[in-house]
């Protein structure tokens, strides 16, 4: 069945409006609400400090590269930067931010009133402050905050650690704890509260990219859970689960901890691609091209990315058999991601476009997260990767596929739904600026990355030699311009919320799908009353 | 181009050729320029047949991407400049076609497959280490690398320590940087052309990585594992890696440089060092003079201790203590021994009777207990540390 | 607050809901045990494929049913190292031997304690090339048990292996390491990895 196009009504609507449910006011409202559309809020406004913490680490790291010397903070203290603006980026800000807009979106996309676990849904919300907050603060403790990279092998991670590695442990307990719990919701809303006449065939591909990814969570987080716990007991209990003395084996560690890391990237990008192919039908005015197709590209994507960890670990000393294994099949995930790509292009193909400030990120995305998916390729051919692995290559590659991919994403899906979320247009030219300092920045600060790699610059070292000074110098200036533009969306928000043009219920002329069929604000409660579905515009 | 030609040859009467001659003179200038601009931007092909397979490797797959993006983003700009409303045109509704998601389904498959057959071949190369001429043993370090040479007969005959050589003052930007700048080191690997080496990668203490850009190779060094590699290389000169594996602090300063040497001229130093272990050897019974006590003391102390317990003996307390006015140094000779021996396990200090032969730990406990304002009444010989660890003293 | 459409569908809404997300619960503590599986699971290929250079635990050899391989020669060297915080002198008796596949032979190590007090060390083999591991087959090693060494003391450990014939033809050089730790702290248990015997 072709793109779900749906004119429902919300029989509610209008006793609603006479009947608003005003919530509590302050602080209460926000501790205690059960109401997805507050706690997508929350996760939003959240993932946003999170992304202008994790950005201030990132500021130190470029500019303590950005000349050959060091000059601004010890090695140790760099350590520290490059492992916490990891975590914050990947656990703080992609991903919660995608929670939120899950939470904002899905409900309203399949016609149901909330989420189906609306108690356990603040629950998971209110964690993240607690455990990001306990991360932040090993900062500041005595022997520093985790130091270990992101990937904390063992055994950096655990007979050499610092003492905060147990907080950090507990905070990984705790973001996993809240992804689940998120998960759970996600699946038993869409599973069980569609409104008649969606089939699973017929919902928004955002909401068919987050069903995906929840599985997806729920089958890797509780690996880490046992990965950080086997650490845990390692550090504290005597047992060798990663210590050779013991018996144990630091390999190990890698394949459990790619295992859940794999499929975690994937996590982040899944929903990416769901806002990505709702954004561009609208603005070309044409239904996404192979709706069908995209979804079994996306079950193709979750289902491989089981198979293709040890492309982490190319160069650890695995036998010849285990390395063309894993070649072949990283390959091979390169093909449904292609046919996603392919079917963006024919959706826009023979389009009339418009370009609206989520349309600009929406197309960057596609040619930007392309380029990441062609250094991808090129890790994936194994015999190479000793050249690459453990460079900036790789960081190059998967900042291109993060950051104007995924964080792209989230900022073309804030553009498009916020008038629909406060009933108010942001300001289109402030949003275009904001736009093209994030696409130039983002580009001087990641592409020369793949020229220092090359040139034979390792990852996650304070100092360097002489032959990378240039790549690294225009990188930090990409860096800061990128950085602070991210202020400049700070303000289109906050101006749209209080004082943008009134939105339509549509607001954009090619957008379908039941949350346009909402009032613009959407009011607190919606959907109390299942749409009916009076029509589905098929199309040809 | 072609309105201007048209507009001169209206205005003069004269038509004007094109200029296919200057045009390709054009071109391929641009083309060689971009081309030595573009090596600098490129991996390099190395010195070894693998390095240069990789990098073969590298540009056919770069390459194939290239083509797919030009065939990919073409079609993407063609479509924002024609297909957009402002142009008035009214939007197509075709929305499926399993045909067309069938062919680029199966092209996509036949163009990776065609990646992965070469990509299978290197690596089987790659994997191929077979009878070697050599043998040699790296071990990484927090924060340093150690080779281990072994003779024909797989006994080990030398070995030394690796470190880093560039001076704080660079690093910290109190004189102007070489040019070898974090990519030099006291004592480099030194191996011989066209002969097939093997190292046999261990490490002591965290997972490192060693890696030799030139020589395309690249492997983890894991504690408690063995992991091999091979190269052969065919150009004499020195290539400088870096350790690949995040392994702590001073991670991005413990290099690798490798200085390959002429079969002949390779020969000749081996045969040296082989000479100078065994006089070390002999050395271990002999009795040192003070003064040459202190001379190599010093030295192995401004390797190996001070950038802990810095050059002048005062630490930075309470992480690393200062040596200078010690309890330690100051004391029993035999209680000094056995800490610098055996290291404090749980802190930095190391278990330096791993790295350290009996000359030097004699020397170094000797120097420390007589630099600064230290003045210990004893002498320390070699003898004092091989009775020491042979359970021969109290 | 909801209003419920009618009560019977409100309720099983409810519970459906409730019954969907302890079926979820269920995936997550299965996928948490799995977590925990994998560390046996990782064993049990290692040892059933060889991959990683695990050579598995002591093997019952028959000399009666085993032959040499007299037209292959396999050259085996040894490499001994002691891993950071273990002050213990260890060193094999020879560095390598030639062997035929099938032939078993014998090399003594030595480890001494240098240090003043009783300690424990565990060493921990490991070989290359990846492919061979699973071909050479200890019949007995000092690397199956603790060691516990007085101060001072020294100990000559023999160890005693068999490749297999098995072993792929392209391999002409393997390389056994041990790696020696300190155990002195370890609280006593059986070793993780499984076999009673391996690493």
């Amino acid at each position: 069945m072709s793109d779900i196009i749906l004119a429902g009504q919300d029989l509610d609507h209008d006793h609603d409006a006479h009947h608003e449910v005003v919530p509590d006011r302050g602080i209460a409202r926000w501790l205690l609400t059960t109401n997805h559309k507050d706690i997508g809020t929350l996760y939003l406004w959240f993932s946003f400090i999170m992304l202008l913490i994790g950005g201030t680490m990132a500021l130190v790291i470029r500019t303590e590269l950005f000349e050959p010397g060091l000059q601004f903070i010890e090695p140790a203290f760099f350590n520290q930067m490059t492992t916490n603006h990891g975590l914050i980026m990947v656990f703080g800000a992609i991903m919660p931010a995608f929670v939120g807009l899950a939470n904002w979106l899905v409900p309203m996309m399949v016609g149901a009133p909330d989420m189906a676990l609306p108690r356990m849904n603040n629950l998971s919300f209110w964690i993240l402050p607690l455990a990001f907050g306990l991360l932040i603060s090993t900062l500041f403790m005595e022997g520093g905050g985790p130091n270990f990279g992101w990937t904390f092998y063992a055994p950096l991670s655990t007979t050499y650690a610092p003492d905060t590695v147990t907080y950090f442990i507990l905070g990984i307990h705790m973001m996993g704890a809240s992804s689940i719990m998120g998960s759970i919701n996600i699946i038993a809303t869409i599973l069980n509260m569609r409104a008649p006449g969606m089939t699973l065939m017929k919902m928004p591909l955002f909401v068919w990219t987050w069903l995906i990814t929840a599985y997806l969570l729920l089958a890797v987080m509780p690996v880490l859970a046992g990965l950080v716990t086997m650490m845990l007991f390692d550090i504290h209990f005597g047992t060798s689960f990663f210590n050779a003395a013991g018996g144990g084996d630091p390999v190990m560690f890698q394949h459990i901890f790619w295992f859940f890391g794999h499929p975690e990237v994937y996590i982040m990008i899944l929903p990416a691609f769901g806002i990505i192919s709702q954004i561009i039908p609208t603005f070309a005015r044409k239904p996404l091209f192979g709706y069908d197709s995209m979804v079994y590209a996306t079950a193709s994507i979750a289902f491989l990315s089981f198979t293709v960890w040890a492309h982490h670990m190319f160069t650890v000393g695995m036998p010849l058999a285990g390395q063309l294994f894993f070649m072949y099949a990283t390959l091979l995930i390169a093909v449904p991601t292609g046919v996603k790509v392919f079917n963006w292009v024919s959706t826009m193909w023979r389009g009339a476009m418009t370009f609206e400030t989520p349309m600009l990120f929406a197309i960057a995305f596609v040619v930007l997260f392309t380029i990441g998916g062609f250094s991808g390729l090129m890790l994936a051919i194994a015999p190479a990767d000793y050249q690459y692995h453990d460079t900036y290559f790789v960081v190059a590659h998967f900042h291109y596929v993060l950051v104007p991919g995924s964080l792209f994403s989230i900022l073309a899906a804030v553009y498009y739904w916020l008038p629909k979320w406060c009933g108010r247009m942001y300001d289109e030219s402030l949003g275009k600026l904001h736009f093209w300092l994030s696409f130039v920045g983002v580009n001087v600060t990641f592409f020369p990355q793949h020229f220092s790699g090359l040139a034979g610059m390792p990852r996650r070292i304070p100092d360097y030699a002489l032959q990378f000074a240039d790549f690294n110098m225009v990188s930090s200036i990409g860096a800061y311009v990128f950085g602070f533009s991210q202020l400049l969306f700070l303000y289109v928000v906050i101006k749209a919320i209080k004082s943008g043009e009134p939105a339509t219920d549509r607001v954009w002329e090619g957008a379908h799908g039941l949350e346009w069929t909402l009032p613009s604000p959407a009011p607190y409660h919606t959907f109390t009353h299942p749409p009916r579905v009076t029509e589905i515009e098929a199309h040809s | 181009m072609k309105a201007r030609r048209a507009r001169i040859a209206a205005k003069t009467g004269v038509k004007v050729k094109k200029n296919w001659l200057g045009r390709c003179i054009g071109l391929t200038a641009a083309l060689l320029a971009g081309n030595a601009w573009a090596d600098s931007l490129n991996m390099t092909s190395g010195v070894t047949g693998i390095s240069n397979t990789i990098y073969e490797l590298h540009m056919l797959i770069f390459w194939i991407c290239v083509v797919i993006g030009v065939v990919v983003f073409g079609a993407i700009f063609w479509s924002l400049l024609r297909h957009r409303k402002s142009r008035g045109v009214e939007p197509a509704q075709f929305h499926e076609s399993t045909s067309v998601e069938i062919a680029w389904t199966m092209i996509p498959t036949l163009i990776l497959i065609a990646m992965a057959w070469p990509a299978s071949q290197a690596l089987i190369e790659m994997y191929d280490t077979g009878g070697e001429d050599m043998t040699v043993e790296v071990r990484g370090y927090q924060w340093k690398w150690q080779y281990k040479y072994l003779d024909a007969d797989y006994n080990e005959t030398f070995g030394f320590f690796s470190n880093l050589a560039t001076p704080t003052d660079e690093i910290h930007n109190r004189s102007v940087k070489g040019e070898n700048y974090l990519l030099e080191v006291d004592n480099p690997l030194r191996i011989p052309a066209n002969r097939k080496v093997r190292f046999l990668i261990t490490a002591e203490d965290v997972i490192h990585a060693w890696w030799v850009p030139d020589f395309g190779i690249k492997r983890d060094a894991v504690p408690g594992m063995l992991n091999e590699l091979w190269t052969i290389v065919d150009q004499p000169g020195i290539y400088r890696g870096q350790c690949t594996e995040l392994c702590g602090k001073d991670h991005g300063f413990m290099p690798i440089v490798v200085e390959v040497l002429p079969e002949k001229e390779y020969d000749t130093w081996y045969g040296e060092q082989v000479r100078q272990a065994q006089a070390r050897k002999e050395a271990l019974s002999k009795t040192f003079t003070a003064d040459e006590l202190m001379a190599e003391g010093e030295q192995v102390y401004n390797t190996f201790c001070a950038t802990c317990h810095m050059p002048n003996g005062k630490g930075v307390p309470p992480v690393f203590p200062a040596l200078d006015g010690s309890a330690i140094t100051m004391g029993d000779r035999y209680a000094h021994i056995r800490l610098v021996y055996e290291g404090v396990p749980g802190t930095s200090m190391q278990a330096f009777g791993n790295q350290l032969d009996a000359v030097a730990l004699a020397a170094v406990v000797h120097y420390e207990r007589h630099a600064w304002g230290n003045d210990a009444a004893d002498v320390v010989q070699p003898r004092d540390v091989i009775n020491l660890i042979a359970g021969e003293v109290k | 607050m909801r209003k419920p459409a009618a009560d019977s569908t409100a309720i099983s809404l409810q519970q459906r809901n409730g019954k969907t997300a302890w079926q979820l619960a269920l995936i997550v503590v299965g996928m948490f045990g799995f977590g925990f599986a994998l560390v046996p699971l990782y064993d049990l290929l290692c040892e059933v494929t060889g991959l990683g250079g695990r050579t598995g635990g002591a093997y019952a050899y028959d000399p009666a049913t085993v032959q040499p391989d007299k037209s292959r020669l396999i050259q085996v060297n040894f490499t001994t190292n002691t891993n950071a915080g273990m002050p213990w002198e260890f060193w094999a008796e020879k560095g390598g031997v030639r062997v035929h596949p099938g032939e078993l032979r014998q090399m003594n190590f030595f480890v001494r304690n240098t240090t003043d007090r009783r300690m424990i060390g565990q060493a921990v083999p490991s070989v290359v090339p990846p492919s061979a591991a699973q071909y050479f087959h200890k019949t007995e090693c000092f690397c199956f048990e603790q060691q516990v060494l007085e101060p001072g003391e020294l100990l000559e450990m023999p160890m005693r292996f068999i490749i297999a014939k098995e072993l792929p033809k392209n391999v002409q050089t393997l390389s056994l390491s041990y790696e020696l730790f300190d155990v002195t702290n370890f609280a006593a248990r059986v070793s993780v990895a499984g076999s009673e015997g391996s690493e």
